[in-house]
């Protein structure tokens, strides 16, 4: 198998263009058959929610998702990989995070996408507070058990 | 050795960081825990169930029997909710 590819990894409170990104990983590249964009967005909760603020762990953030991002370019033949996350308050309908894997076939790809996403959920050192609709400051989203679960159909 | 908190975990501390001089007899994470919690109602509380505390040495996760280094930072925070 070739090099794993390196991948891209941001932290910041920006927004970001998901095309852009997947322009990015594949522009001029003819060895490419599949890409697999994530993008994990805020949601209202049924209305209850105004935005969610998303705390962050500056350095080992981006530390940690660099380690999942490498592991992932290790275990799947990737041509490109780029994983985007934002921190601060967001509002429903925001984006939060993005996952951008490129490979020479789909399954390579889906797999690294799906893999990415279930160890930033319990792994990345992000926080999210919620903040409510009517005002004033909601709890902090509890981990779910399924989530801590869903690591276990990657560990070999 | 420096301390940072996250999260609840901060909110119940009530502060960002510090710095600590830790005694002798603190060698390992889940001692750390210990020795915080006697500190003040702030750590109590934040400390109480001290199995769902998650902690990261310089920036790597490391368990409750891992033994601290003579210097460096240590990372308490809730379970987290990436993605």
């Amino acid at each position: 198998m070739a090099e794993p590819c390196q991948p891209r990894v941001r932290v910041q409170a920006e927004d970001f263009d998901a095309a852009l990104e997947i322009e990015r990983l594949t522009a001029g590249r003819r060895d490419i058959g599949a890409v697999v964009t994530f993008t994990g967005r805020c949601r209202d909760e049924g209305g209850r929610l105004a935005a969610l603020e998303l705390e962050h762990y500056p350095g080992m953030a981006e530390a940690q998702i660099r380690r999942i991002a490498e592991e992932a370019a290790r275990r799947w033949a990737l041509s490109g990989l780029s994983v985007i996350h934002r921190f601060g308050r967001l509002a429903p309908g925001e984006n939060i995070v993005l996952v951008v894997a490129a490979s020479a076939h789909r399954r390579a790809a889906l797999e690294a996408a799906d893999f990415l996403m279930d160890y930033l959920k319990s792994c990345a050192p992000f926080w999210k507070k919620e903040h409510l609709a009517g005002g004033g400051e909601g709890d902090w989203v509890a981990a779910k058990a399924e989530d801590e679960a869903a690591l276990e159909r990657w560990r070999k | 050795m420096k301390l940072v908190y996250f999260a609840w975990v901060r909110e119940r501390i009530g502060k960002e960081s510090e710095t600590v001089a830790l005694p002798p007899e603190v060698g390992t994470v889940a001692e750390l825990l210990s020795w915080l919690r006697q500190r003040g109602e702030g750590y109590a509380a934040a400390l109480e169930q001290p199995q769902v505390i998650r902690v990261a040495i310089d920036h790597e996760h490391v368990t409750h029997e891992t033994r601290l280094p003579a210097d460096g930072e240590v990372a308490l925070f809730p379970p987290m909710t990436g993605g």
